[in-house]
């Protein structure tokens, strides 16, 4: 099991620094939630976990991020082994216009999975595991576009499994949902929790409070506060904590 | 113009800008209608699998018919690679900075370049300099950078319509840039591509100037035997008849049939393209 | 778990000396394909100034661009004159937007603004399909058929005029106008003619000092390229009317145009010789004017592109 060591971590996007010296550690297993005002780089630090920001071209990493004590910045890395290993799931659900157990399929394929047999196994693994199995297993080959927004997200977090992950990393995954598939989604974290490394951000501190073991409390591209959930919201340590939690900012 | 109340001004406006609107379409109707009433006569089916007769004075169209199908045929084979190709670049890597400026104003370009002047450059790079001489290849490379520009710019509008989230969504799976090309933006760009894929073949077959310097001939008693000779083409055949024979001056059915046919072709391509376009938008809706 | 795979020692390499992002071989196989189909605007550059290269250095540039006649076969007294051709191209396409603009703009308008949606839908396709149509079945109907119309409204003897060209250039201009201009005038924001209404304009009121004045660089920009439409034809104008360089504005006689030019005159001239040479000089100037219309057309667009993002 994985857990992140993030060690000095700065990001700029061209001379704007958006991170700024992170140091932090997340343990393995349970639920993390990055909390925060908008634009203060919460964003920015989960996505620099998988290196999804290394597709935009104005970004420079300069820190470690090591999982396993291996640094996914070092020397040498590839980008795609990175993210074979953590799985993510997006603000918006964004399944591929393609069929249902396509979706799924396609990861555990193009990563060598050739036999017909061993994906369907992995198809309705994941969708079990995202809760999703019973309401779409008679029709796996009908579009993903057919779902309604919170099923896609459960498909999301399905074809983020495919990939066997051992960290999900979860971008404000229900800010696009209604609060009934928000609850949802938040009833399959749980579960997740027990296997999975979880990283959640979310611009909702009810949420962080309902299903985070620990927050952390991002301002201004720096960690200011990371620690229990239930002592980073009843007894914060830090005055700009106490502020954005009581209400007073952002 | 107090006289004038303010209704009467806006329902006096409103008919002039309906009437410019009627208009435009009476011209196509008037333009389509000629042509075929003054086709009728010899509009059949033999009309399309006869050659020429009569120094074109008569007969069918089917060498000039046949010679603008291999010219489609080269253009689809140079054409459509290279732009497909050069547009998924400009779309996928090229990212959007002053580059990506620089070269749509290079396509931009490319695609008002007269056709006359395209001719030039075929009649100057191929027919000459890379000694093709007068040919069907040379006349079809240069249809094809002719319709470089087209193919490009509508295959880098498709790519570009597709979500940025898709692209994501792959890449955070672990595939590589290219497998998510291949895999997803390709594929779901698709209809977009072939719309502009039978815009620009339907823009190379009506073409008439390029081929006329680089090796379109006036008559010939037989089809193309290879490549390298000289062929007949549907919109230069019309040229040719309606200028240099007296059937054609004085508006012999042989010329309207000629026109016709590749009015219906140009059009019915241009249908099957707005068609296609119509199908993809109502398909994916992001 | 395992971080290190694939990359190979070139990727690495490449990552280091400046491709940033680099992608491997299809990174680099796509630049490659790009760069030939770029070549092709250098291409073109370079051949028509190749070509031309004799006629300026022969006959001068001076005398070559603004010498008033055009005798290229005449044995006694050759001369390579380009400007009644230059004033033929002029003529026609001066006559094609004074016709095709009001009738365009109105055109657009209605399209864009009084147009039932029903009908619009059946419409658009229709101006997209006469854009599509081959010059070469344009220049015929105005060979066979408009010409005599133009005889008889003008009281003429034929109507191998350069108001045939004019007329036919405009038909084909329009479409080009109406549907560049018909998105620029889509793309302004309801916002701003919801506040013109909520202040109890008239649609008309609204359309002309609201909308339109919004739309103008967009609408602008499509004027310039459908009148590089107009210069840049040929075949409609070769058919139109009778190919005589004289250098004149009456638009009841016939004029020679630089595209016209080109195509009657390169089947007879010597490949290699003079005549030849002064044909590219013919095209160089051609591909300089659509690429200086180009340019403004495109500076106007991306004005109006940055005031409506």
């Amino acid at each position: 099991m994985s857990s992140i060591e993030v060690n000095n971590l700065n990001v700029w996007f061209d001379d704007k620094q958006a991170l700024k010296g992170v140091n932090m550690t997340i343990p393995e297993k349970g639920i993390t939630a990055i909390i925060g005002p908008s634009g203060c780089g919460k964003s920015t630090f989960i996505r620099s976990i998988n290196r999804m920001n290394d597709i935009i071209p104005s970004c420079r990493v300069q820190g470690q991020i090591l999982v396993d004590g291996k640094d996914l910045y070092g020397p040498g890395v590839d980008v795609t082994q990175v993210r074979k290993n953590i799985g993510m799931v997006f603000q918006r659900p964004n399944p591929f216009p393609k069929s249902i157990y396509e979706n799924i399929a396609y990861a555990p394929r193009i990563h060598g999975t050739r036999d017909k047999k061993k994906l369907g196994e992995i198809v309705e693994r994941c969708l079990r595991r995202a809760a999703l199995w019973d309401e779409v297993k008679d029709r796996l080959d009908k579009s993903a576009y057919d779902l309604s927004g919170g099923q896609q997200q459960r498909l999301c977090i399905a074809r983020a499994l495919s990939i066997d992950p051992e960290i999900v990393l979860f971008d404000e995954p229900c800010s696009a949902l209604d609060p009934i598939a928000t609850a949802k989604i938040e009833d399959l974290l749980e579960e997740l929790k027990d296997d999975y490394t979880v990283v959640i951000v979310t611009h909702n501190m009810q949420q962080a409070a309902r299903v985070a073991d620990r927050t952390a409390f991002f301002y201004l591209g720096e960690l200011i506060e990371f620690g229990d959930t239930s002592q980073l919201f009843e007894r914060p340590e830090n005055e700009l904590t106490e502020n954005y939690i009581t209400g007073r900012m952002g | 113009m107090n006289m004038l109340s303010r209704s009467a001004k806006e329902k006096l406006y409103f008919g002039l800008f309906r009437a410019c609107g009627a208009l435009v379409v009476l011209t196509l109707v008037v333009i389509v209608a000629y042509m075929l009433v003054g086709s009728l006569p010899v509009l059949s089916l033999d009309f399309l699998t006869e050659p020429p007769r009569g120094a074109n004075a008569r007969g069918g169209i089917l060498t000039p018919l046949v010679g603008t199908i291999y010219l489609m045929i080269i253009v689809f084979a140079f054409a459509i690679p290279i732009g497909v190709l050069s547009a998924v670049y400009l779309a996928e890597y090229q990212g959007k900075g002053r580059g990506a400026r620089f070269w749509s104003i290079v396509v931009s370009n490319l695609a008002g370049v007269p056709s006359i002047v395209y001719g030039l450059l075929g009649l100057g790079l191929f027919v000459t300099f890379a000694g093709l001489g007068r040919s069907l290849i040379a006349s079809g490379l240069t249809l094809a950078i002719l319709a470089l520009p087209i193919v490009i710019s509508a295959a880098r509008e498709a790519i570009q319509a597709i979500p940025p989230s898709l692209r994501e969504a792959s890449l955070a799976l672990g595939a590589t840039k290219w497998q998510t090309i291949q895999h997803h933006v390709l594929p779901y760009a698709l209809p977009g591509i072939l719309t502009g894929v039978i815009l620009a073949l339907s823009r190379a077959a009506g073409e008439t100037a390029p081929i006329l310097l680089t090796g379109a001939a006036f008559y010939m008693s037989s089809m193309p035997d290879s490549i390298f000779s000289q062929f007949m083409a549907l919109p230069y055949h019309v040229y040719a008849v309606a200028t240099q024979t007296m059937a054609g001056m004085n508006g012999s059915p042989v010329v309207y049939g000629a026109a016709i046919v590749l009015l219906l072709l140009v059009i019915g391509m241009n249908l099957i393209a707005i068609i296609v376009r119509k199908r993809y938008r109502e398909k994916y809706r992001w | 778990m395992k971080l290190i795979n694939r990359t190979g020692a070139f990727g690495r390499a490449a990552a280091r000396v400046g491709f940033k992002g680099f992608d491997g071989a299809p990174h680099l196989i796509l630049f490659i394909i790009t760069l030939i189909s770029a070549s092709v605007l250098v291409a073109v550059a370079a051949f028509l100034i190749f070509g031309s290269l004799q006629a300026f250095n022969v006959i001068g540039p001076v005398e070559l661009l603004f010498g008033e006649s055009w005798r290229p076969t005449s044995f006694f007294n050759q001369a390579f004159g380009m400007l009644p051709l230059m004033v033929g191209t002029f003529l026609v396409s001066f006559l094609a937007s004074i016709i095709a603009i009001p009738i365009g703009l109105g055109c657009t308008i209605y399209l864009a603004e009084i147009a039932h949606p029903r009908i619009r839908a059946f419409l658009k396709p229709a101006i997209e399909l006469l854009a599509g149509i081959p010059s070469v079945v344009y220049g015929l109907f105005a060979m066979l058929i408009l010409q005599g119309w133009v005889a008889q409204v003008f009281g003429l003897q034929h109507g191998y005029v350069a108001l045939n060209g004019g007329i036919i250039l405009a038909v084909m201009m329009i479409p080009i106008m109406v549907s560049l201009a018909e998105d620029a005038i889509s793309a302004v924001p309801r916002e701003l003619r919801e506040a013109s209404y909520a202040l109890g304009a008239t649609r008309w009121e609204t359309m002309r000092s609201v909308v339109l004045p919004a739309a103008m660089s967009g609408i602008l920009a499509a004027i310039i390229l459908s009148i590089m439409r107009a210069v840049g034809e040929t075949m409609a104008v070769l058919m139109a009317f009778n190919q005589t360089p004289i250098l004149t504005l009456d638009p009841f006689s016939g004029v020679q145009t630089m595209t016209a030019t080109i195509a009657i005159e390169m089947g007879e001239a010597a490949v290699g010789g003079l005549h030849y040479s002064a044909l590219f000089a013919v095209g160089v100037v051609l591909f300089v004017i659509t690429l200086l219309m180009n340019t403004i057309a495109n500076r106007i667009m991306s004005r109006y592109a940055e005031a409506y993002r």
